[in-house]
């Protein structure tokens, strides 16, 4: 059931957005909107999302005051990859780590965050959520650090705690 | 020279070197990469393109190609790793 | 003034869309290309979507009510591509893997099995 109300609501509020053209929306393209939303939710119900009840109101703020921190550090990631297309300088090789995240959410999020950002790039997820990251310019000292929460920090920085904080 | 319609032709450019990688390509993982990028780029053509003419309907056909591309990239892979669809 | 916000968001587009390509024939192996082909695509088109939608807001308060449209829309098309591209990548990385591509010179392979300490 509250699969089915989010996600009427998630679809009407996109009908919304598309059929937005200048003016107020006619009656009758709200009703086709609300017709087509129910449809599509209905769908969804029978998708079973086991994590539909983390989603509250300030995961969604924390979500929105993630972006800039995210912004920065994709700026940074692709200055990087310029740098190494001109020069050629690439050193690549895949690291396991273990950032400790329990539900699909947020390893999701944290899965999606280390491919856009610098020099890193998530090949494969095991079963205990373990991330395999392909890395273009593997650093010596990483070798060195055997803390697993260390090692998270040379490959992600502080990602997983805002994957932690937004998705568990 | 309407400024939207320079970078079209720019992107063309990138498009083409795109498609260079895509035909030389040694392995399929190589031709993948290379047609996704080219998807990439058509959708922000697609943007500059309806931006240059003023026409709103190239932008909704843009989104409709992000996701498209987007099921047929998946696809693809899913097809090369030999799993079940 | 707002044709110079326009300008500079295309020409960033621009540079880092033609950066993607060329890393794209430069790099020796897929994981490599994945690297250039994902980010810098997603990033120049961070940046066209920002000028298209800079400029539909232009239109817009110049008096042409329909192109408000123009600005939501490439925000959705935006949104599309910056949740799509990094799933797209990743789904081709594990591909590879697994139909047997190596990463050409790397000095640590943790998911081939063997450690190394």
């Amino acid at each position: 059931m509250r699969v089915f109300v989010s996600a009427t609501i998630l679809s009407f509020i996109l009908w919304l957005l598309l059929t937005f053209n200048g003016s107020l929306w006619q009656a009758d393209e709200i009703l086709a909107g609300i017709v087509f939303s129910i449809l599509a939710g209905l769908i969804t119900a029978k998708i079973n999302i086991k994590e539909h009840k983390n989603l509250s109101l300030t995961r969604w703020l924390m979500f929105i005051a993630y972006f800039p921190r995210f912004f920065y550090e994709m700026a940074k990631a692709n200055f990087d990859v310029a740098y190494r297309v001109i020069t050629g300088k690439i050193k690549p090789g895949i690291v396991k780590i273990s950032p400790g995240l329990k539900n699909n959410l947020s390893v999701t999020l944290l899965a999606n965050s280390i491919t856009l950002t610098p020099g890193t790039l998530t090949v494969e997820v095991d079963e205990d959520k373990n991330l395999y990251v392909h890395w273009i310019n593997v650093r010596d000292d990483f070798f060195q650090e055997h803390e697993e929460k260390c090692r998270c920090k040379y490959v992600c920085s502080t990602f997983p705690d805002w994957a932690r904080r937004i998705g568990e | 020279m309407n400024v939207f319609m320079l970078t079209l032709a720019l992107m063309g450019i990138s498009v083409l070197i795109a498609m260079i990688r895509a035909i030389l390509g040694p392995t399929i993982p190589d031709r993948v990469v290379g047609l996704d990028t080219i998807n990439t780029l058509v959708i922000s053509g697609m943007l500059v393109y309806g931006a240059a003419v003023k026409e709103i309907i190239y932008i909704d056909v843009a989104i409709v190609y992000a996701l498209l591309s987007y099921i047929t990239t998946v696809l693809i892979a899913k097809y090369l790793e030999g799993g079940k669809l | 003034m707002i044709w110079w916000i326009i300008y500079v968001c295309l020409g960033i587009g621009i540079v880092f869309n033609l950066l993607a390509s060329l890393g794209l024939l430069r790099f020796p192996d897929v994981y490599t290309r994945l690297h250039a082909g994902t980010k810098c695509t997603t990033f120049g088109s961070i940046f066209i979507a920002t000028a298209v939608m800079v400029y539909g807001l232009y239109e817009w308060w110049k008096g042409n009510d329909a192109m408000i449209s123009m600005t939501v829309h490439s925000f959705l098309a935006l949104l599309a591509i910056l949740i799509t591209n990094p799933t797209g990548a990743h789904a081709i990385a594990r591909a590879a893997y697994r139909s047997g591509v190596k990463p050409a010179g790397a000095v640590v392979d943790e998911l081939g099995g063997e450690k190394d300490d």
